[in-house]
């Protein structure tokens, strides 16, 4: 495995977002985590990322805690996401949006921009070399020099996409990346994980279509209220009482 | 002693000012998350309306003040409906710069009007009296009264008041208010009313004991939003108890510290605040 | 690629232009007006690389242009140090006190950092007013030296000092330039689009932050320390906030978070204001509407406002023949189908 968390919570003042939740992130997969709305999953990704602190348990990555390491740390470590809405710089090209996704990769600093030193030229050329190629692994060589604020939202989830690759990720989270996009589309973007995934890249998704996600992954966590009710492949998924539940709205009980 | 509870008056009495113009700049804040900077010109042109219409028309101080409330209430709702409301969805950093355009505008336009000399504006309520072996001037008390009532009334309003709970709502959640049918551009030009009404009373209250000048409103804005960053930005009690606690603290500074720096005070605990918690006192977030 | 080559003529036109000024301006006046504006211009470009391109909208300014100012006054006049080694140190000093600023200021966000500045830069006025002893208080500081002779070349004359501050200005554009149109400048862009993203992409951003901060104080501090030796006599309300408020104006007028904005921007609104002298005290009746309008309906300044023109009529140019072609194509097979009817 590659990222695991062990009894991990976060509780917002009284509210307790995510609560006690161990899952191991399998390496070479397709892990979702899925669940109605307010379950949790967004804060979970936020704690695994850095940008929540847990308010208690741990994440392990490949054997290193890195429970309280910032974003941009974990980010160092190899470990990338996207957000549920893209945010891009629109006033610039597809290139240029993608580019800084490789500084984390460099060294160079402000005085080497300002007096153009030979590490700098280097460096940039590596950057543009890197963003060219993930752009064209994600399929959008054709519209490098556009504007960001003149693709469409397939084109700018693929964006997203390429900029989490470029800062040479072991595994990416992708934040609902199906959100906004009609079904060929979500086709398209399902192949393209299977793609990273075949490049030695694991995969880590939250999504809402369902039917996506049970073709697609080969591990599926279901949060409900913060708590972990099920964890399995998609047939143990499809067939488990808690979950179905849960779905329905079956909780009438509590 | 006798200084003391001199000095004690003195800090209740610039903390009613205080209190009541960061609490329009907090009730702005909390609906429309704008920081706004011309709200020290709204309080400038409080003070001008009254001192004009009191002046000019011989006006007696009551209705000049009443005036002067309707007049800068109109002049926020108007900033609100020109400004404001066409940058909503405009990154925040032009809401700022746009804020800082109108005070320059108002500024200016006081100075053409009004002339830049610094002016004094009488009060019928001149006469001395003694409270419990303390001598101080009627128009103080009346601030303290004035400024007393206001808040019992504010506060009269946004809880027992449909349209005040409306404000309430939409401070709390604005996507949420907008779900149940609350109209937000309405309870937002009510909002810049209020606010600069209050402004308006805060200023007329106190320029009898201060000076009427263009650039009147700078340091009390500045100290207002230390204010509002004290109480929480958007949080109505921690305006009031901010400003008094900013008022008594100056009192106390300038008599025991230093007179020359009393008016570092406020920055210099803001920066202190600021220093340890970035983002106010009372910051909701979870983090 | 022709369209480099036309931007690097027009580029360079443009400095002959500026270099030639003197010849052609005998104005005195003018000469000192146009100096002065170079030097607010240094100020706004560090303005605009941290406002502009990070988008932390700081109202210290002001202040550490004053810091600058004060450091080159008070070592050159007080400590009769040698003006280059003053000047040098009138930097290093700012942009350290910018430092230790920026390491608290930057852990506020938005609002609370344009707060938190404002306030910085009203207490730096009121320490420079108040202490006496150091700054000569509301007296000012008088006296201060002209640059000294490097070798042969003196900067008595005024067209000498008009040569030193273009040149100051053009390393500035030169740095600003380089720094934008690298890695380091998209960084700072990317900050500014979103922190989140940015952190998540592996930037540190309190690092990037502070970098650009210091940046952005040295520029001001250096655009102060050239404003004392060019005035010679300088006065607390350099300070003052009403200064940042004059800077903010020159920066939106020609387009905040573009590389031209700063130095067209102030250039035009101080020789306008100059021009309408009587205007002095009242220029913020116009400047401060502008300001407003301009942040509603033009947020990128004039050279936004251009560079959108220009794309439009480009767009215009390249669609024309594709579309004409498209239209009479069309009118002809209108005309087939209307034969068709007849018929």
């Amino acid at each position: 495995m590659l990222i695991e968390t062990r009894n991990l919570t976060k509780q917002f003042g009284g509210l307790t977002a995510v609560k006690d939740v161990d899952f191991e992130i399998e390496k070479g997969k397709i892990n979702a985590i899925i669940g109605p709305n307010g379950a949790g999953k967004s804060t979970f990704f936020n704690l695994v990322s850095g940008s929540y602190i847990p308010t208690s348990g741990q994440v392990i990555y490949r054997g290193k805690d890195i429970t309280k390491l910032p974003p941009n740390k974990i980010a160092e470590l190899g470990v990338a996401r996207t957000f549920q809405t893209t945010n891009l710089f629109e006033q610039a090209t597809v290139l240029d949006n993608v580019i800084v996704g490789h500084r984390l990769r460099t060294k160079y600093n402000l005085l080497d921009a300002v007096l153009r030193t030979k590490r700098y030229k280097k460096e940039e050329k590596k950057c543009k070399d890197k963003a060219m190629e993930v752009l064209d692994f994600v399929g959008l060589t054709n519209i490098t020099d556009q504007l960001a604020g003149n693709i469409t939202q397939e084109e700018k989830k693929r964006v997203a996409f390429a900029l989490a690759l470029a800062t040479d990720p072991e595994v990416v989270f992708l934040d609902e990346p199906a959100a906004g996009i009609n079904s060929g589309e979500t086709e398209g973007l399902a192949e393209l994980m299977k793609k990273m995934v075949k490049r030695g890249i694991t995969v880590c998704l939250i999504e809402h279509k369902m039917q996506m996600i049970m073709k697609l992954a080969d591990k599926i966590m279901v949060l409900n209220y913060g708590e972990k009710i099920a964890e399995g492949s998609s047939e143990e998924i499809m067939n488990n009482q808690d979950v179905i539940e849960a779905y329905l709205g079956g909780d009438a009980s509590a | 002693m006798d200084i003391l509870t001199q000095q004690l008056f003195n800090g209740l009495t610039i903390g009613s000012v205080y209190s009541l113009v960061a609490l329009g700049l907090t009730l702005v804040y909390g609906i429309l998350h704008i920081p706004n900077f011309a709200h020290g010109a709204l309080y400038m042109l409080g003070a001008y309306v009254t001192l004009t219409s009191m002046l000019l028309w011989n006006f007696n101080y009551w209705l000049a003040i009443a005036i002067s409330i309707v007049v800068v209430g109109l002049l926020g709702v108007l900033m609100e409906r020109l400004v404001f409301n066409p940058l909503k969805n405009a990154p925040p950093i032009h809401d700022k710069i746009a804020a800082i355009g109108i005070l320059l505008f108002l500024e200016a336009l006081a100075q053409l009007v009004w002339g830049a000399d610094y002016r004094t504006m009488s009060t019928p309520y001149g006469e001395v009296v003694n409270v419990f072996g303390t001598t101080l001037t009627m128009q103080r008390v009346l601030i303290n009264v004035g400024a007393i009532v206001v808040m019992i009334l504010l506060y009269l309003f946004l809880k027992k008041t449909f349209m005040g709970s409306t404000i309430i709502a939409m401070a709390q959640n604005r996507k949420g208010a907008h779900l149940v049918g609350i109209n937000t551009n309405k309870v937002a030009m009510l909002t810049f009313l209020i606010s600069g009404g209050l402004a308006a009373i805060a200023a007329s209250l106190s320029a009898p004991i201060n000076l009427v000048f263009p650039g009147m409103g700078h340091l009390v804005i500045l100290k207002a939003f230390v204010i509002i960053i004290l109480g929480g930005m958007g949080s109505v009690p921690g305006a009031i108890l901010g400003g008094y606690i900013l008022g008594f603290t100056e009192s106390l500074g300038a008599t025991y510290i230093s007179n020359d720096y009393k008016d570092v005070i406020a920055f210099v605990l803001l920066i202190i605040i600021l220093s340890f918690k970035p983002k106010g006192l009372f910051s909701k977030e979870g983090f | 690629m022709p369209a480099m080559t036309k931007k690097s003529i027009a580029l360079i036109a443009l400095i002959i232009g500026a270099m030639v000024i003197p010849f052609i301006i005998q104005n005195e006046y003018w000469l000192h007006i146009l100096t002065l504006s170079f030097i607010w211009s240094i100020a706004v470009y560090g303005l605009n690389i941290l406002a502009g391109y990070t988008g932390y909208l700081s109202l210290a300014h002001a202040g550490f242009f004053a810091i600058g100012a004060y450091a080159l006054g008070l070592l050159t006049v007080k400590v009769g140090l040698n003006y280059w080694v003053a000047l040098i140190l009138a930097c290093i000093i700012t942009s350290g006190i910018g430092f230790l600023i920026g390491l608290i200021a930057l852990r506020t966000r938005e609002h609370f950092f344009a707060i938190y500045t404002l306030c910085v830069g009203y207490v730096i006025y009121l320490v420079i007013d108040k202490w006496d002893s150091l700054t000569g208080g509301v007296r000012g500081l008088i006296g201060i030296p002209a640059p000294s002779n490097i070798g042969p070349i003196s900067f008595q004359s005024a067209t000498s000092q008009y040569y030193l501050i273009l040149f100051f200005l053009l390393a500035t554009v030169l740095v600003m330039y380089r720094i934008v149109h690298s890695l380091t400048g998209r960084t700072f862009i990317a900050i500014r689009n979103s922190e989140e993203l940015a952190q998540t992409i592996g930037i540190s951003t309190m690092k990037n932050k502070l970098t650009v901060f210091v940046l952005s104080t040295f520029f001001a501090g250096l655009a102060g320390a050239l404003y004392a030796s060019f005035i010679r006599f300088i006065g607390p309300d350099i300070g003052y906030t009403a200064i940042i408020f004059d800077l903010l104006t020159y920066l939106l007028v020609g387009g905040i978070g573009t590389l031209a904005g700063p130095v067209v921007g102030t250039i035009l609104i101080v020789s306008v204001s100059q021009s309408l002298q009587f205007l002095q005290d009242y220029r913020m009746l116009i400047f401060g509407p502008m300001l407003t309008l301009i942040i509603i309906f033009y947020p990128r300044g004039i050279v936004g406002m251009v560079s959108e023109w220009k794309m439009k009529w480009f767009n215009k140019k390249k669609k024309t023949p594709a579309e004409k072609w498209k239209s009479t194509y069309s009118d002809s097979k209108d005309v087939r189908e209307d034969k068709v009817k007849e018929g």
